[in-house]
């Protein structure tokens, strides 16, 4: 519900080791009701993605930003908003040579600070949350991109990557009975 | 100055919310097919200016001002609309428009999860904090 109090919309604090522990036990819960990775990783996503449509509209409001040009703009405010929400900087990188895919690296990540994935769930995409979030995010302005782990520091890769493809530009809705 | 009224819209159209000011006279049709001709209006104004725009547009349609009243319209990136009718000395509408989607739009309906995006606005505490903070507005004031 939404606080009576929260008027203004300022950057609370929560403490993080608690939020990673709540994020944690639920995907951990997650994993014994579906007993099975892949579902896992469908389930994130989707909580991410109703994440993401919501979360659009509070960074749009706090950064008053404008509709991106291209790509390398959306880069760019995606990583500033993994500042503002998590805050982490993670490196945009690996473009590919029509500018409409990129990598983001997460030297740290505060959600998988205490995780050590069991060798019982190696396909699990223990952050599959980001990637829902993204496309979510990115489909309220009518962006449509897929977005995917290639890297995972909790597999033993040396980093965690992150990449984002663009897909297509949705176009505004129609009145109803206008052609 | 003052605030006659007030239209929400999400991004597919939908009405999402009408609150009413200081609206004399009406205009004779239910609210339903009022937001329709409004929405539909709007579509076309916005398409029309962008395309006769000659340098190219970011913000595009702001407003329009008749003899009486002027409509400000301010649309988030994301799509959601906001109309507001004003009378002609109103000034800084487009700010309280961008209050009312940062303030008690995102606060009270994004933030709270027994909202669903598509519907109609029902919950009393987003209506009490809009009526609110239009009455506190210097433009609803004076």
């Amino acid at each position: 519900m939404a606080r009576p109090g929260a008027r203004v919309a300022d950057s609370k604090k929560i403490n993080s080791e608690l939020f990673t522990l709540t994020y944690g036990a639920l995907v951990s819960q997650l994993l014994k009701d579906y007993e099975n990775a892949e579902d896992v990783n469908r389930q994130l996503d989707r909580m991410g993605y109703n994440i993401g449509v919501r979360i659009i509209e509070d960074f749009l409001a706090r950064t008053s930003t404008a509709r991106c040009t291209d790509m390398r703009d959306t880069a760019e405010k995606i990583q500033s908003a993994f500042k503002m929400y998590l805050g982490v900087n993670p490196t945009v990188t690996s473009w590919s040579p029509a500018s409409d895919e990129f990598s983001l690296l997460f030297d740290q990540n505060p959600m998988t600070e205490f995780v050590e994935l069991p060798d019982s769930c190696l396909s699990l995409k223990y952050c599959n949350l980001f990637c829902g979030i993204i496309r979510g995010a990115c489909e309220m302005v009518q962006l449509e991109v897929t977005s995917w782990f290639v890297q995972d520091s909790l597999k033993g890769d040396p980093t965690t990557e992150l990449r984002v493809k663009f897909v297509k530009k949705l176009e505004d809705a129609m009145p109803a009975g206008e052609d | 100055m003052t605030i006659h009224n007030l239209y929400m819209f999400d991004r597919h159209g939908v009405l999402m919310y009408y609150g009413e000011w200081n609206r004399k006279r009406q205009s004779g049709m239910t609210i339903e097919e009022e937001a329709k001709l409004m929405y539909g209006m709007l579509y076309s104004i916005k398409n029309f200016v962008n395309k006769m725009s000659p340098v190219d547009v970011r913000e595009g349609f702001q407003c329009y001002r008749t003899s009486k009243y002027a409509l400000n319209y301010f649309e988030t990136p994301s799509g959601v609309k906001f109309v507001m009718n004003t009378d002609l000395h109103s000034q800084g509408v487009r700010e309280l428009l961008q209050q009312i989607n940062s303030q008690i739009y995102i606060e009270y309906c994004v933030k709270n999860p027994a909202y669903k995006s598509g519907e109609t606005i029902q919950c009393e505490l987003f209506k009490t904090k809009l009526d609110e903070l239009v009455k506190q507005s210097p433009i609803f004031k004076s």
